[in-house]
């Protein structure tokens, strides 16, 4: 079942994306445009690296030592961890302050991964590896473990059940986060964060607070995708600069889901697909392979003209995306 | 005794007020400390992971910059000089977009398709044209391209305000892969194009990249002209301030736009020319090496101007240069120069702060006595 498989291979490539596009949605939502989130996946995923073979070796690097809820909840807390650092690096400088949201992000990115690739090699140097990458096959079997019943249904089991958890996590957080946005009164109040800080702090909420907090949420989800990539994604399998531009790819899936968690779950897979078609469409040779690796983006280009053409009000960004909020200016 | 009232009214401790104009001396003060602090922090990062000395340390980042200056060999300075050039023309490219408050993201593709430009007309003119035309072939062509690559999300932004930040990035993607494309075709699937010696630069006095050096050094001075002194530099900052204001006086902003991004991108293109005819001479997916971002950074750091653009270029080159050597000479991945410049690049970004604002306490008023 081609196609099946097809289908599945899209999910794995999206749910990094859908990781941090969710982030950065909430993120934007109080009006930062995060620029480092590109940056905080590549430490997200590096965290939780070191956090994995910090595990593996206390285990002794063998897996019948190895408890699968620790295996599985310490990478995931490192990688919580290091993303929370880096949203509050931003955080910091742009809600406090009030630097450049554009350059910040774009300092952090390099920074991010720089701190990502530099700790990869050095643990790559510390295992004497040949190859210039490193495994956590263990971890990683913890991590894409699949529901048991997946296999006995065919490929309604294939399609639905046989993802990692990490993929049912992503989905559940970005259903989670469109009903916050939507029907919370604390997601009320941080998208009139977003639309107009000022308006939102005559109505007496506490603007610093929902921008840090929402920066410092965003960049945890955002985290995560990076570790999923590393973990599900790669089998385990470290090597520098591997994540690629997938966080720019994942900005661009705001866009392209017109700052809905929700549709960013079906923009996802489908930039997963796109990703994806160069290997399935049969008769490529590689040159025009490199030719289809460009859809995403193109298709993310048109989107962002039809949107920017249509001006429905529903579908604008957020009112003050891109400025800091400064009380005492008028 | 009168029982205190008490204050319900919270004060905080401090509020930050907006400074309405420091003395320059005194912003620069800030900007020159913040700088020795950050290269007294990359010291120490450095000795407490390597494990040498201060000076050391200091004098390996020196010999990794400037090499064997004293003892006469200038290579490693024009070496030096040729990055510098290179980061600091893209810098200069997006300088007047930036100051438009459009925020060209796109260097780095627009570097590549002008790069694309050079090495196709090398290849494919470089043994029909004479060496003097072919030069004037690969300038047009990869200004033009380069061009072309930055008008496109300008065109759209001044007809539909498109969002200008992504559809940049998203172009330089696109620029990566036509580029990835190209490189198989012509490398025969060995991913590698072997140097062209058709339409390199000419070496002047033994250096290779004097031509380089002295295009930028020009282009700098052009730059800080066209932007301090001619009518449509004055329009780009009357965009940039308020585009309201610039319709009202008769500005048509649709066309600034387009033109500064005109200007934006052939200045872009003309550094991937530089960097194929005058450097590399041949092309990869990884030409610019992510320099289209950091001169983002270098445009904002120094102020939309082009002088002192040339000292932070200067200055962050160094760092790159000067850390990679310190993780080369101790085997650390060179990667930890990247997380040097983001330090030292975050704590300049964080010390505008003190330059634009200022801290007032709270005043300990003494409670009158009833």
């Amino acid at each position: 079942m081609i196609i099946i498989q097809f289908i599945c291979r899209a999910i794995l490539l999206g749910v990094p994306l859908l990781y941090g596009s969710t982030g950065e949605i909430i993120t934007e939502k109080s009006g930062h445009l995060n620029l480092g989130i590109p940056g905080v996946m590549y430490v997200g995923a590096i965290s939780g690296v070191v956090g994995s073979f910090l595990y593996e070796n206390s285990c002794g690097n063998n897996i019948e030592n190895m408890n699968a809820f620790l295996a599985v909840i310490i990478p995931l807390l490192c990688s919580v961890a290091g993303a929370v650092i880096m949203g509050l690096i931003y955080s910091f400088l742009t809600v406090t302050l009030h630097a450049n949201q554009n350059v910040t992000g774009l300092a952090l990115t390099t920074l991010g991964i720089g701190l990502g690739n530099f700790l990869g090699a050095s643990l790559i140097n510390i295992t004497n590896s040949e190859l210039p990458s490193i495994a956590l096959t263990k971890t990683s079997s913890f991590f894409s473990a699949k529901l048991p019943f997946a296999d006995d249904l065919g490929w309604f089991g294939e399609l639905f059940f046989s993802h990692d958890f990490m993929t049912y996590l992503a989905i559940a957080i970005a259903l989670v986060v469109s009903v916050f946005l939507n029907r919370t009164r604390t997601g009320l109040n941080l998208r009139s964060v977003g639309e107009n800080p000022a308006t939102a702090d005559a109505a007496g909420i506490n603007v610093t607070r929902y921008r840090y907090v929402a920066t410092c949420v965003g960049s945890a989800i955002a985290g995560l995708g990076g570790l999923q990539y590393v973990m599900a994604y790669a089998s385990g399998v470290w090597s520098n600069n591997a994540f690629g531009d997938r966080g720019w790819m994942a900005i661009a899936l705001v866009i392209f889901a017109l700052w809905k968690p929700s549709a960013a779950i079906v923009g996802s897979f489908l930039f997963g697909a796109l990703c994806n078609a160069n290997n399935y469409i049969q008769g490529l040779g590689t040159e025009t392979q490199e030719l289809f690796k460009m859809l995403p983006y193109v298709v993310t280009i048109i989107v962002l003209i039809i949107t920017s053409m249509r001006k429905k009000r529903e579908h604008q960004p957020p009112g003050s995306l891109g400025l800091n909020y400064f009380r005492e200016e008028r | 005794m009168a029982e205190k009232i008490k204050n319900t009214h919270h004060e905080p401790l401090f509020h930050i007020v907006k400074r309405d104009d420091m003395p320059q001396w005194q912003a620069w003060l800030i900007r020159i400390v913040t700088i020795l602090v950050g290269f007294l922090l990359v010291g120490f990062l450095s000795m407490a992971i390597t494990e040498k000395s201060l000076g050391d340390t200091y004098e390996i980042m020196f010999s990794g910059v400037f090499g064997r200056l004293f003892q006469g060999s200038t290579t490693m300075l024009w070496k030096y000089l040729q990055e510098i050039a290179i980061l600091l023309c893209l810098a200069l490219a997006l300088t007047p977009a930036f100051k438009m408050k459009f925020w060209n993201c796109g260097a780095e593709g627009q570097a590549l398709m002008g790069g694309l430009a050079s090495i196709f007309c090398m290849i494919e003119f470089g043994e029909k044209l004479p060496y003097s035309t072919l030069i004037v072939v690969i300038a047009v062509t990869s200004i033009l391209t380069g061009a072309i690559w930055g008008v496109i999300p300008a065109i759209f932004k001044a007809l539909f305000n498109t969002n200008e930040t992504l559809f940049t990035l998203m172009m330089n993607y696109i620029a990566t892969q036509i580029i990835a494309y190209y490189v198989y075709i012509e490398g025969g699937g060995s991913n590698v194009i072997n140097p062209v010696s058709y339409g390199n630069f000419p070496s002047v006095g033994n250096n290779d990249y004097f031509v380089n050096i002295v295009t930028v050094a020009v282009i700098t001075v052009l730059m800080y002209i066209y932007l301090k002194y001619s009518k449509q530099g004055y329009e780009i900052s009357v965009v940039g301030e308020s585009q309201n204001t610039a319709r009202y006086v008769g500005i048509n902003v649709k066309k600034v736009i387009i033109r500064t991004m005109l200007i934006s991108g052939a200045l872009c293109g003309v550094t991937g020319m530089l960097l194929v005819a005058g450097k590399d001479h041949s092309i990869n997916t990884n030409l610019v090496g992510g320099q289209g971002f950091t001169a983002i950074l270098m445009s904002w750091l120094g102020q939309f101007n082009p002088f002192i653009m040339v000292v932070m270029t200067a200055i962050v080159v160094f760092l790159r240069l000067g850390v990679a050597k310190v993780a080369d000479t101790s085997f650390l991945n060179s990667s930890f120069s990247e997380i040097i410049v983001g330090i030292v690049i975050l704590m300049l970004v964080g010390c505008e702060f003190f330059i634009h604002y200022s801290i007032k306490f709270r005043h300990n008023k003494k409670e009158v006595k009833a």
